[in-house]
């Protein structure tokens, strides 16, 4: 199966936009599944909600939000365009925040079933030696959270690589910059004769889905092996 | 020295805790009761992973708690070790990184034994490399043993340390934590509901029922009392301090006590090992003239000191005096009424060999 050069573009640029999601929203979303699991606040049910909304509601929604924020005239764009030089929208760093802000909830999601995995009598020893909060998160919490930490990276990484709505909406399907795997495929459809090409990525995005889970499976195993866990 | 004195309450009309009591220099304190009597939640109070609602706790002249004064010193300032009855290993570590998790955050004016002398101590050299989840019930507690006095605590807290594992693993962990109570020149408090073990370890006995101190003491004082809790069991007895002092070619051990000898079956112990035994009052008769032709060996010439009433109805506990020791004998009344037994006369108390299988080391 012979690709093309913007075929292996798109590849190339799903799989970074997905990375760079992952990476982006990896370490608040342990903060906030800590925050969730382990804390009583005001606001408590609030954020729950607001994490979990992407789930929710529709693609194209989240990606206008991001515009209406990040937009060179929004609240948040506008200074970090005019301090920073930093421009979201249309971008393929665009299309990694969007990419993130979908894929936040499983993250969050998969680190509390992590964390809750996790005896806090564990912690409770860890304290009777000695062990001050930090110390013990990083020594004894995060290493037996790390299968659901790892979950949720993989997971994320896996859906990140298909989003579709809000990257469109909110970075355009730019080739090169922001026509990620999804969007080369729906150009495809678009495009008279591009049945064999969509097919083409069609596949391609499948098998990558599968050898991704299979990944993850694979991942978890081990390292609940390593916890000593059946 | 710990001094406990604390109130607490599980929930509005929950278990009410309400106890005091101290815990000596050095040795085994035995926090002793039927489940549900609150002794877990003293310990838990005393490692700091409980704040009680009111009362203090004081370690060797610092304050731990005082409600009065807003006082809480969090568990990792505490300096409790704390050996849990579930081993409570980190399963991502290795049991050399368990067993150092502890040292490394000592303070480092701390003293105690080294890396070296607790694993020889243990018995531990064959599991460093290993990992928790390849180990034993047994092996386990013992790295938890381990863990727990490398982290060069002011205080040792075990609760129920042998309460998860099945007879065959006590009794290969039991040895070990006697060799721990001699080799650590530290107080240590000792949560069970296990009589075997407070004969094997305890020095002091705190006795809790319904979240209340009954009695505290020696534990060889409070085995004769026979107004305690203690009387209705089945095992009631005296505890009997005893040196081995030989072992005869036909297979019986003599043990030494203070006013006299026993004679028990053979013993592995070299003579000059000191054995505490629990004699039960129901494994003792007595006759009012010596007798002759029995097979009971131990016939021991003693004093009547006084009557109780038993535990259970028509029994009656008698307390004997032989030497400087104490022996209790539980009879039914009918035997009493028959011999005419009543406070100082001279009586002969028969104790047969087989029975003294309650047996436990003592320092």
């Amino acid at each position: 199966m012979e690709l093309s050069a913007e075929e292996w573009q798109a590849i190339r640029l799903s799989l970074e936009v997905a990375g760079r999601s992952v990476l982006v929203g990896l370490v608040p979303a342990v903060l906030v599944a800590l925050l969730l699991s382990r804390s009583r606040f005001p606001g408590r049910f609030l954020l729950d909600a607001l994490v979990h909304l992407p789930l929710v509601v529709p693609p194209v929604v989240v990606g206008w939000a991001l515009l209406m924020l990040f937009g060179l005239r929004g609240p948040i764009g506008a200074p970090l365009h005019d301090w920073f030089g930093i421009r979201l929208v249309f971008t393929t760093e665009g299309a990694a925040l969007a990419t993130a802000v979908m894929s936040f909830p499983l993250i969050v999601r998969a680190v509390r079933l992590g964390l809750d995995q996790v005896d806090p009598g564990l912690e409770a020893a860890a304290r009777t030696l000695g062990a001050g909060p930090l110390d013990r998160f990083l020594t004894v919490t995060l290493p037996l959270m790390a299968p659901g930490i790892l979950a949720g990276a993989v997971t994320a990484f896996a859906a990140g690589l298909g989003e579709f709505g809000a990257v469109i909406t909110f970075a355009s399907n730019i080739p090169g910059e922001t026509q990620t795997l999804p969007l080369a495929i729906y150009t495809a459809t678009q495009s008279p004769g591009g049945e064999a090409v969509a097919a083409r990525l069609a596949g391609l995005s499948l098998a990558l889905a599968v050898a991704l889970l299979l990944l993850a499976e694979w991942v978890a195993r081990r390292m609940h092996l390593l916890l000593g866990r059946a | 020295m710990l001094e406990v004195s604390v109130r607490h309450r599980y929930g509005r009309d929950g278990f009410a805790l309400d106890a005091g009591f101290t815990v000596a220099e050095a040795g085994v304190t035995a926090l002793f009761g039927p489940s549900g009597c609150g002794k877990s939640t003293l310990l838990s109070i005393v490692a700091g992973l409980l704040r009680p609602d009111a009362g203090r706790v004081v370690l060797g002249g610092t304050v731990l708690v005082d409600t009065a004064r807003r006082v809480f010193l969090p568990p990792e300032a505490r300096r409790c070790g704390v050996v849990f009855q579930d081993a409570r290993l980190f399963p991502h570590l290795s049991v050399a990184s368990n067993l150092r998790y502890g040292l490394t955050r000592a303070p480092r004016d701390a003293t105690g034994p080294g890396m070296a002398e607790v694993v020889a101590l243990l018995g531990l050299e064959a599991l460093l490399a290993r990992r928790p989840a390849g180990l034993s019930g047994g092996e386990r507690q013992r790295v938890a043993l381990g863990r727990a006095l490398l982290a060069r605590p002011c205080l040792l807290l075990m609760d129920e340390p042998l309460a998860a594992l099945d007879a065959g693993r006590r009794a290969e962990v039991l040895p070990f934590l006697a060799r721990l109570r001699d080799a650590a020149r530290l107080p240590i408090l000792y949560v069970t509901h296990a009589l075997e073990e407070v004969d094997a370890l305890a020095d002091r006995l705190v006795l809790l029922r319904d979240g209340r101190v009954l009695a505290e003491g020696a534990v060889e004082d409070l085995a004769t009392r026979t107004d305690l809790p203690l009387a209705a069991r089945r095992d009631a007895g005296v505890l009997l301090p005893c040196t081995v002092a030989a072992t005869d070619p036909g297979g019986l051990t003599r043990l030494d006590f203070p006013g006299g000898t026993l004679l028990a079956t053979a013993r592995p112990e070299p003579p000059g090992t000191r054995l505490r035994l629990r004699i039960r009052a129901r494994d003792v008769a007595l006759a009012v003239a010596e007798p002759r032709g029995l097979s009971t060996r131990n016939i021991l010439p003693a004093v009547i000191q006084d009557l109780a009433p038993g535990s259970a109805p028509q029994e009656v506990f008698v307390r004997l005096a032989v030497g400087p020791s104490t022996l209790l004998a539980r009879l039914t009344e009918d035997s009493v009424a028959r011999l005419a037994l009543r406070p100082g006369i001279p009586v002969w108390a028969l104790l047969k060999a087989v029975t003294f299988d309650h047996l436990g080391g003592v320092r």
